[in-house]
């Protein structure tokens, strides 16, 4: 039921079902219907225009009604194209569930011969059959359905694979049920959907080529017509009178077209990516919508977060993933912001440069200032120019970050030319100079190599590189070791420790991990529930953490020899930030909290050490 | 690179044989004997017993295909009864004129195509995506054949600005602007619907692509908008692209075998069709097996193209 309101909801696809519809009910009616026999020739009335006397459509080359001939051709193009889709999709569908479950040998050679069949133009294996079997309407159909089988065959199989490898056909075998029965009960019902699927969109081509092979005086014969044969007859007449082929003409049309909206249709309303606007192309820069309520500049240093919110708008749904986030960094200092997955951390760094994909994304509140200067503010092409240039990015997961079809090379020197105008070998130069600042043996050749053929190490190091390209004043990296080991790690940490007491840059560290803040991080931001729930000096937050969740986190982390330590797991999970409670997020978790923890806003109080809870594990000077 | 180009030769010889096989096995399902059929329901049955040992049709079907095999791999393909020459021949002479119609609307559908699907994804639910969306549509709706002829009746016979069918003028044609003037019609009507389809995946393809990770880095970077698009989201997409202009390039030769019945084009398609019509089984035979043979040499480019457009690929 759900599933019809969706296609319902859908303009298109409503207008496809209705005008399919109607067809269908004329063309079931139509042996009801006081038409005139559509064989009976009289060639007295031949060529009669449309709204002729007694012939609303006309008549044709023999005298024959055309309204009467339409509508009987209808019912034939779409008995045969149905009655096709059937025979295809049964035979089809048989071959790709033998050939899925049984795999193997069977799938290998079941598989190639279908692949030799899709070899074809499908249209030269349809007028092979036909030139076998001979012209006709019936011969024309078994062609049809011959050459869609391939399709059926195919995608069928895919399904079968990956259900054939699921418990419930394990546990039917080891019940000792038989080929046969399993894939009659077990199979079968969970592939129904995806063949009635297939055959609906298919269904539409099916008429029209079967249409097509009528047109070419292979389908169907003389005096019987299908739409397509009538469309064949009436081109000799077509310059003459138009109307004979322009009539049959438009009912495939209309016919195919309300077949397509409908698939659409119902491929959409299945498709949940679309639901949820997972294929919206996101905007150069993410949507700022904050009203006037701009914070006053204080002045905090390079980098400012000044109670920035950052929110999801999918549908009906908002999803708070930032929430007043304030937060500083200066030159030479390194912050870090910890939390688990989906506490925030990574929208807030991506909303600094304006990165949050929108839609979604919405910019709701606050100001980031660099230099004093709202980003959220600026024009797009100023902004650009400080991407990359003044605030630059070090992402995780570098195999998807990095863009697979180009050389690290030519990413590093692009990183580098879109801000200066600089010579193509000073690029080059520039670019080997950037993979030996980060260690990168053999640096000369390396530039040449595609993402894919470096180690995850490496490609994390070329990110660094590009990060570093123009001289940024403040980096923001993005959980940059989460998929490295232990020792790649440690390497690029001191990597980035040097290069903050080098060169004076400030860096912003997003990570889940307290190993990495106690050895890089001056001051740490511990987010929860799209907020910051305490914040310090490293060495405040790790020796005298405040908040229970920071305390319950640092728990969490095993220690190098130290011993047989219970290592305490937090229990349920993260919360949904479309659905906050009211007062501390954490609150269902924490084995302290109390009714006054679920009662209203709870301030983010202190000084140097700030914590946002009304029973700390410390008092905070 | 030579190494990648020749593997896929290699590959295709499987492919190619199965295609043999296949149109063998067809034409042997033929009810009736030809002996039969060529000397007439009078012949006696030791005439039909002769030609019948003449033809080598009294040999196994395994027989008869290693010997029909061994025929086409030196070029000889049989002889139509229809048209008294050798079928190559024929064959030649016709695909060349089907390589044009099919080529000029494989190359429509390619540029149109991917622009559509590219102007529509950077444009996404803007008046332009809605637009192009609207006309795929229809364009996708509507059969190559029907399309052709109202194209005739509108700018041939009513504007009178295109020649209504064939491929060159009968007097003083032959010329390419003559040719380029004939090709109009019939290649825009052949590529309507492939140009819809590669518009639809285009479109996809991009929005996919510019959800990825490696755009945001591109981004962050301070990369343009225009090169975001065109030079990192197009290259990406590109890569599922190009497999369904191969695809694209079959269902153009399809549709070839329509629009050339439409517009009197002296193509292959048409020559089947013929071939059908007048019982020319070897005709049918050696077309489908050629034309065939094209598309399959024709995907073994795209794939090359493919291999150097994706260094992911294994050369």
């Amino acid at each position: 039921m759900n599933f019809v309101r969706l296609i319902f909801r859908n303009r298109l696809a409503a207008l496809g079902a209705v005008v399919l519809g109607l067809i269908l009910l004329f063309v079931i009616i139509t042996p009801l219907l006081p038409l005139q026999d559509p064989d009976v020739t009289n060639t007295a009335d031949r060529f009669l225009p449309p709204f002729s006397e007694g012939h609303l459509l006309g008549t044709d080359h023999l005298g024959r009604d055309l309204l009467a001939r339409l509508l009987y051709g209808t019912r034939v193009s779409l008995a045969v194209g149905i009655f096709a889709a059937l025979i295809a999709g049964t035979i089809g569908s048989a071959i790709g569930i033998v050939a899925g479950y049984f795999g193997g040998r069977t799938d290998n050679v079941i598989m190639r011969g279908v692949d030799m069949l899709m070899a074809f133009p499908y249209i030269l294996l349809a007028l092979a059959i036909v030139a076998a079997l001979g012209p006709g309407l019936f011969n024309a159909l078994i062609a049809v359905a011959a050459v869609n089988i391939p399709f059926f065959a195919r995608n069928i199989r895919g399904v079968t694979v990956s259900l054939a490898g699921r418990e419930f056909i394990d546990a039917a075998r080891l019940a000792g049920m038989g080929h046969t029965r399993i894939i009659l009960t077990e199979l079968l019902p969970n592939v129904l959907s995806t063949i009635v699927i297939a055959m609906s969109t298919t269904v539409g081509w099916m008429i029209l080529e079967t249409a097509g092979l009528s047109f070419l005086g292979l389908g169907s014969q003389p005096p019987q017509a299908d739409l397509g044969s009538m469309l064949g007859e009436a081109r000799s007449q077509l310059i003459t009178d138009p109307h004979t082929s322009i009539i049959p003409g438009i009912m495939i049309f209309l016919i195919v077209m309300s077949i397509n909206l409908l698939g659409d249709g119902v491929r959409d309303a299945l498709d949940p990516r679309l639901r949820s606007g997972a294929l919206t192309r996101p905007r150069a820069q993410t949507l700022v919508d904050r009203g006037d309520d701009v914070p006053a500049d204080d002045q905090k240093g390079i980098l400012n977060l000044q109670r920035l919110s950052t929110q999801f708008h999918v549908g009906p749904r908002i999803y708070k993933a930032v929430n007043e986030v304030s937060l500083f960094v200066k030159p030479g200092e390194c912050v870090g912001v910890i939390g688990e997955s989906g506490s925030g951390k990574s929208v807030t760094a991506l909303s600094v440069m304006g990165l949050v994909p929108s839609p979604p994304g919405v910019v709701t509140g606050g100001a980031v200032r660099y230099e004093g200067e709202d980003l959220l503010d600026m024009p797009f092409e100023k902004l650009r120019q400080h991407r990359g240039d003044r605030v630059a990015y070090i992402f995780q997961d570098p195999l998807s970050t990095l863009h697979p079809l180009y050389k690290v090379g030519d990413q590093l020197k692009e990183a580098i030319s879109v801000h200066h105008k600089v010579s193509d070998k000073e690029l080059t130069n520039r670019a080997i100079d950037l993979l030996k600042s980060v260690r990168i043996p053999n640096a000369e050749n390396r530039v040449r190599n595609y993402p894919h053929e470096m180690s995850g190490g490496m490609r994390q190091r070329v990110g660094i590189a590009m990060a570093l390209a123009n001289d940024p004043e403040v980096i923001i990296a993005d959980e940059p070791t989460t998929a490295l080991d232990v020792t790649v790690q440690a390497q690029i940490l001191a990597l980035l420790d040097d290069l903050r007491r080098e060169r004076g840059l400030a860096i912003v560290f997003i990570t889940h991990d307290f190993g990495v803040v106690a050895q890089l991080c001056d001051r740490v931001g511990v987010m929860y529930g799209g907020k910051i729930v305490e914040e310090g000096s490293t060495t405040d937050i790790l020796d005298h953490p405040a908040h229970p969740y920071t305390k319950r986190l640092m728990a969490c982390v095993p220690e190098l020899g130290g011993g047989k330590r219970e290592l305490a797991a937090i229990p349920g999970l993260p919360p949904i930030v479309s659905d906050l409670p009211p007062g501390c997020a954490f609150a269902p978790r924490c084995d302290k909290a109390t009714e006054a923890c679920k009662q209203g806003e709870i301030t983010l109080d202190g000084s140097a050490h700030k914590v946002r809870c009304i029973h700390p594990e410390e008092e905070v000077a | 690179m030579g190494n990648y180009i020749l593997k896929r030769l290699i590959s295709a010889i499987p492919v190619l044989l199965g295609i043999t096989i296949i149109v063998f096995l067809i034409m042997a399902m033929i009810p009736g004997d030809p002996a039969t059929a060529i000397l007439g329901s009078y012949a006696t049955p030791e005439n039909v017993e002769k030609l019948n040992r003449d033809l080598g049709l009294d040999k196994p079907l395994v027989v008869r295909y290693f010997i029909w095999l061994g025929n086409l791999l030196t070029g000889d393909f049989g002889r139509s009864f229809s048209l008294n020459r050798p079928v190559i021949d024929e064959i030649l002479e016709r695909f060349n004129a089907t390589l044009i119609l099919a080529g000029t609307a494989w190359v429509l559908c390619a540029i149109f195509g991917i622009l559509a699907g590219v102007v529509s994804a950077s444009r996404q639910y803007g008046f332009a995506d809605k637009a192009i969306t609207f006309v795929v549509l229809i364009g996708i709706s509507v059969p190559s054949f029907f399309l052709g002829m109202m194209m005739i009746l509108f700018f041939a016979v009513n504007l009178k600005i295109l020649p209504v069918s064939g491929m060159f003028a009968i007097y003083g044609g032959g010329d390419l602007p003559d040719l380029l003037r004939h090709l109009v019609m019939p290649a825009i009507a052949l590529a309507v619907v492939a140009t819809g389809v590669v518009a639809r995946l285009s479109r996809s393809a991009m929005l996919e692509v510019l959800r990825q990770d490696y755009i945001r880095t591109a981004r962050a970077k301070g990369v343009g908008e225009r090169r975001v698009l065109y030079g990192h989201a197009l290259r990406a997409a590109m890569v599922s692209i190009i497999p369904v202009l191969g695809i694209q390039a079959g269902f153009v030769l399809s549709g070839s075998v329509f629009i050339e019945i439409v517009f009197q084009w002296p193509g292959v398609g048409r020559m089947l069709v013929d071939a059908i019509l007048t019982r020319d089984i070897l005709l049918v035979q050696g077309g489908v097996v050629f034309v065939a043979a094209c598309y399959v040499f024709f995907n073994i480019c795209v794939d090359v193209a493919q291999s150097l457009l994706d260094p992911r690929i294994k050369t």
